[in-house]
């Protein structure tokens, strides 16, 4: 089953045309990773799927309903989570209230994630009652992961994971998503293609705003020249 | 020493009432980045209101006095509600995000609101007398103090002391922080953001109209013109404290009364030059002001 469906999208950002026609198909539980150079629409891609912008043309299918002209909540509700490239931690609220904020119902079953989750990311546990702006890098990445998984998220938005983040950090990330890759579809932006081509399923190559080529990652793991020509790494 | 303690005390009453003005503004302007020029109008038509029905129920003078006084204050707070709710409604929610047509739209309520007052109440001031059980003083040591004034610094700290605590404990108030500093990110967390936008707006609204109804007895009058007055201090107040924080407003707010009590005392006309010197201190030193976060 297909679990997010995008033809043909059209982005309008102010007076810019930043996407320009982007297919994308994520299959239940799978890894599906959007790669592409700098400036390539990645970022804009996933924040159109949250309805970030209201200047959108085109298809964004959840579970074959249609998502376009909806408000972010709205989306957000319905069981996608979203974690932005810069994590968007509130700082001033404490690692609890952070995992608060975002629960949508305060019950057993929730609270339940969120002790799983503080199993995954055993280092917030220890920040617990620290304010957001006061974490690590990686601790910032953790918590917005958590956050965004602490209610039923059945597919899981998350924009470059990796960036900023220590080596020994990237690797407990990457750990954490492969177990929760395992309850949990993942739509994943990411420059870093060691993480990219371990964590991924499927590509999508995004260059100027279209989508230019997908496949299987290990189709892109075999083709030395597709590498080279849309990320510049061989 | 007791002349300082007389200000000081002065200041505090002055200050708190300039706080339950401005914590709404402050939020409005962190949460929702609403620059809300009616705020002041909406503290005066609470104080009208309030004071109207004051008097209509037999105001000071009446065996019921005291209670008239509550009911008048109950009648601002739900003038609040109505006003708060309509204007949030019908005008500013279409202008979110263009400071531009908010200092327009709000400009506009802002007269429509000081005229409806001239038609309703006419031109004139309105004398308002304190109830009984606050009218008097009382003293401490040498220092004579008033009851009024000791109310207002109770009531308003209360008040404070509430909305601090509401802040940091409730789930509204945790999503209502998280708002002032990224409403984008609170949505894709699936809040309602429009919803919060509106509740705080009414509860803005709320406050500032009980705090134009308890000016009125404070100054012995109410009258068209004291929006617009307390409206300048109120913007300065939440640039000290910075926007959104209500801790802020309360510092910043009780400063800025000390600061008029002083000048009040011993230089009047330097009363808004000297606002105006702490805020570009503050300023220079934090551009965010003193609990500004920054974004």
């Amino acid at each position: 089953m297909t679990m997010l469906k995008i033809n043909g999208l059209h982005t309008h950002i102010e007076q810019f045309h930043i996407l320009q026609g982007v297919d994308l198909e994520v299959p239940e539980g799978s890894v599906t990773v959007v790669l592409g150079r700098n400036g390539a629409g990645k970022t804009t891609t996933i924040r159109s799927i949250m309805g970030f912008y209201p200047n959108m043309k085109g298809e964004i299918l959840f579970k074959e309903e249609s998502l376009m002209n909806s408000p972010t909540y709205t989306i957000a509700k319905k069981g996608i989570g979203y974690v932005p490239e810069d994590q968007d931690i509130f700082a001033g609220l404490t690692v609890e209230e952070n995992m608060r904020v975002a629960m949508r119902k305060e019950d057993d079953k929730t609270f339940e994630r969120q002790e799983w989750l503080l199993g995954l990311f055993p280092d917030l546990k220890t920040a617990w009652k620290r304010k957001g702006g006061h974490l690590s890098g990686g601790q910032k990445q953790m918590l917005s992961i958590a956050r965004a998984l602490v209610n039923e998220t059945p597919l899981l938005l998350i924009d470059e994971p990796s960036k900023g983040l220590a080596p020994i950090m990237v690797e407990k990330v990457m750990e954490a998503m492969n177990v929760i890759r395992e309850t949990t579809t993942i739509l994943l932006v990411e420059q870093n293609f060691m993480m990219a081509s371990q964590l991924g399923d499927y590509f999508y190559m995004i260059d100027e705003g279209r989508t230019v080529f997908d496949g299987s990652m290990q189709l892109l793991l075999d083709d030395e020249g597709l590498r080279k020509k849309y990320l510049g790494i061989a | 020493m007791e002349l300082h303690l007389t200000l000081v005390f002065n200041g505090l009453a002055t200050g708190m009432l300039i706080f339950l003005l401005a914590a709404g503004l402050s939020l409005i302007f962190g949460l929702m980045s609403v620059l809300n020029f009616a705020h002041g109008a909406l503290f005066m038509f609470g104080a009208y209101m309030g004071t109207w029905v004051y008097i209509l129920i037999g105001g000071w003078d009446s065996p019921w006095g005291n209670v008239n006084f509550f009911i008048g204050m109950g009648a601002a707070a739900l003038i609040g509600v109505i006003l708060g709710y309509v204007v949030e409604r019908f005008t500013v929610r279409q202008v979110y995000g263009n400071h531009l047509r908010q200092i327009l739209i709000t400009t506009g309520v802002m007269l429509v609101v000081g005229e409806l007052v001239k038609v309703f109440w006419g031109p004139n001031l309105i004398r308002v007398v304190q109830p009984e059980f606050l009218t008097g003083n009382f003293m401490v040591g040498d220092v004579r103090l008033t009851y009024y004034r000791l109310f207002i610094i109770i009531f308003s700290t209360t008040i404070l002391v509430l909305l601090l605590f509401m802040l940091k404990k409730s789930k509204l108030g945790i999503v209502v922080r998280a708002g002032v500093e990224n409403s984008d990110m609170i949505q894709a967390l699936g809040v309602n953001v429009r919803k919060v936008f509106t509740l705080v707006f009414v509860f803005g609204t709320v406050l500032a109209c009980i705090g134009g109804y308890m000016w009125g007895p404070y100054q012995g009058q109410v009258n068209p013109g004291m929006g617009l007055d307390l409206m300048l201090i109120a913007f300065i107040v939440v640039a000290i404290g910075g926007l959104g924080s209500v801790a802020g407003s309360a510092v910043a707010a009780v400063l800025v009364g000390l600061s008029e009590a002083y000048m009040a005392y011993y230089f009047p006309p330097g009363s808004l030059a000297v606002n105006m010197l702490i805020m570009a201190t503050v300023l220079l030193i934090k551009p965010t002001g003193i609990f500004g976060a920054g974004r």
